[in-house]
């Protein structure tokens, strides 16, 4: 593993990791559900995909690296989906204050 | 006006919290039992503890129903990139093997707990 190859993985992880705090803070720190949710989706999802794209460019194209892009797939493919559920769910569960 | 100002406080309180914990992490020597392959990988490690603790909060004093599924799904969210921050630490593979296992486990249990909230069976 070059030298290069091993700082541009360490800059993707720590920027996922950045995100990821931004989003927990949101999480605790606004006031309604909905956004809180929208805090939740944008930035914990980007982050993650971020620490798995920072474990390929570290691994590079072995088992590790391919099973990381198709973690990056399944979230990119669920998170949203779950999301839309829940706010589908709080707003049919009569709680509209805004 | 008094409440304005209790938020404002309590927001200051809470963002002073934030940083000294972040700065705390930072700059804490780490023993060696933690550091295992370098000392960023194990500070992140600990990084993403605190966002747990964050999220357990939530969950802890959320107002809503809905707000305790949120926090849940936002957990099942951030330990598939722990895993990837075990995997690179520690060099075992396996780790994200549970990750992906995971991804899609928390998926089935937000739809689950979204068709409870709306007061739907499970079998609709």
């Amino acid at each position: 593993m070059n030298n290069l190859q091993q700082a541009i993985g360490y800059i993707f992880i720590l920027s996922g990791i950045a995100l990821d705090v931004f989003g927990c803070a949101g999480l605790i720190r606004l006031k309604n559900i909905y956004s809180r949710l929208q805090a939740m989706i944008k930035c914990v999802t980007l982050g993650t995909c971020l620490i798995l794209i920072g474990t390929f460019i570290l691994k590079g194209f072995c088992s590790t690296g391919m099973k990381a892009m198709l973690a990056v797939v399944f979230l990119l493919l669920t998170s949203p989906v779950s999301a839309h559920a829940l706010a589908r769910a709080a707003h049919k569960a009569g709680n509209n204050k805004i | 006006m008094e409440k304005k100002n209790r938020s404002k406080i309590s927001w200051f309180i809470g963002l002073l919290f934030l940083t000294g914990v972040l700065l705390f992490i930072v700059t804490k020597p780490i023993s060696s039992l933690l550091a295992w392959q370098s000392n960023f990988l194990s500070r992140c490690f600990f990084v993403l503890i605190l966002c747990f603790g964050m999220c357990l909060l939530r969950v802890m004093k959320g107002p809503l129903p809905a707000d305790r599924a949120v926090a849940m799904n936002t957990l099942g969210v951030l330990i598939v990139g722990f895993c990837a921050v075990l995997s690179v630490s520690t060099g075992r593979d396996w780790y994200l093997d549970i990750a992906i296992a995971w991804a899609l486990q928390s998926f089935i249990g937000a739809l689950a707990l979204a068709k409870y909230l709306e007061g739907r069976g499970f079998d609709e």
